[in-house]
């Protein structure tokens, strides 16, 4: 067989690329939901303590980080079309646009949490025993489920960046976009679970 | 190759998806300010629904993959219910 041959009998299933990467999000999906469960029963049995807690967090950051999450879902997504389109050199600022607002999101973040400690309060600090139980369990899902969605924010911006790259080389090109599909589901991902993160957290009444 | 099956959504398409979830985050923050009662927390999720339906559905290609694919999404939040469901019922009969 020439070389021809093999190349054209290159066995490809971008379905299956696809089916693959639904069934890791569904499991993501559910490790957040057991979290969420957790999170209502507790919120069901210390309904006024959850509530008092969710003052300290500030809902301005919270909606300028959801709005920031929005945007990235849909450059991220537009980054896709621009791709179909074989338009690289969009496809690459839309993947940067994305980029920069997943940074923008950690930031914002960082002073975030950089605020509550400064104020003693984080998983482990000497302030949190002190706590009444329903406080402390707000504290603790607060750090434990922002701080996880924070780390997803972190591998979504790392399969972003290869994206890039590849994108960059015609690694992936309009024949071939399977992976900066995938990595464009693993960002709405991260955009879900923050859809129902920020009313639960931050909106407490 | 007629491996990519994916639609392509237009630009436009897809800035009217963002206009629209951001008048739901709008939405969702003053709905709060309103003391609805034990309904907030109800209006709240509804609306969180609505917006990931909208994510899910567009931004996330579903609207245009296969009836299997679809089905599974919807079985994973079904189960999610479910689970809910029976904790809860779980906590209230102790």
């Amino acid at each position: 067989m020439s070389e021809k041959a093999i190349h054209v009998e290159e066995h490809r299933d971008d379905e299956a690329s696809k089916l693959g990467m639904w069934l890791f999000i569904f499991t993501e999906l559910l490790l957040f939901g057991g979290l969420f469960l957790v999170y209502s029963i507790f919120r069901a049995q210390y309904p006024t303590a959850f509530h008092q807690s969710s003052l300290e967090l500030s809902v301005t950051i919270g909606a300028i980080n959801t709005v920031i999450l929005l945007f990235s879902s849909m450059t991220i997504a537009m980054a896709l079309t621009a791709i179909q389109k074989n338009d690289q050199k969009r496809a690459l600022i839309f993947i940067g646009i994305t980029l920069f607002c997943a940074a923008a999101f950690l930031v914002n973040k960082y002073f975030e949490w950089g605020h509550k400690i400064e104020h003693g309060l984080y998983p482990g600090s000497a302030l949190m025993p002190l706590l009444d139980r329903g406080h402390l369990l707000y504290f603790s899902l607060y750090f434990f489920m922002t701080g996880l969605h924070a780390l997803h924010i972190i591998i979504g911006m790392t399969l972003l960046i290869v994206c890039l790259f590849k994108v960059k080389s015609k690694n992936i090109n309009d024949h071939d976009y399977v992976l900066l599909e995938n990595g464009a589901l693993y960002w709405h991902l991260v955009d879900l679970i923050w859809i129902f993160l920020f009313p639960l957290m931050y909106l407490i009444s | 190759m007629a491996n990519n099956t994916t639609h392509t959504i237009e630009y436009k398409t897809l800035s009217k998806i963002l206009l629209v979830l951001l008048f739901l985050t709008f939405l969702t923050i003053s709905v709060t300010s309103f003391h609805l009662g034990p309904f907030t927390v109800t209006v709240a999720l509804l609306i969180a629904g609505l917006k990931s339906f909208l994510v899910l559905s567009n931004f996330m290609h579903l609207k245009y993959e296969s009836l299997l694919l679809r089905i599974l999404v919807a079985m994973v939040f079904v189960l999610f219910v479910v689970i809910v469901l029976i904790t809860f019922i779980d906590y209230a009969y102790r």
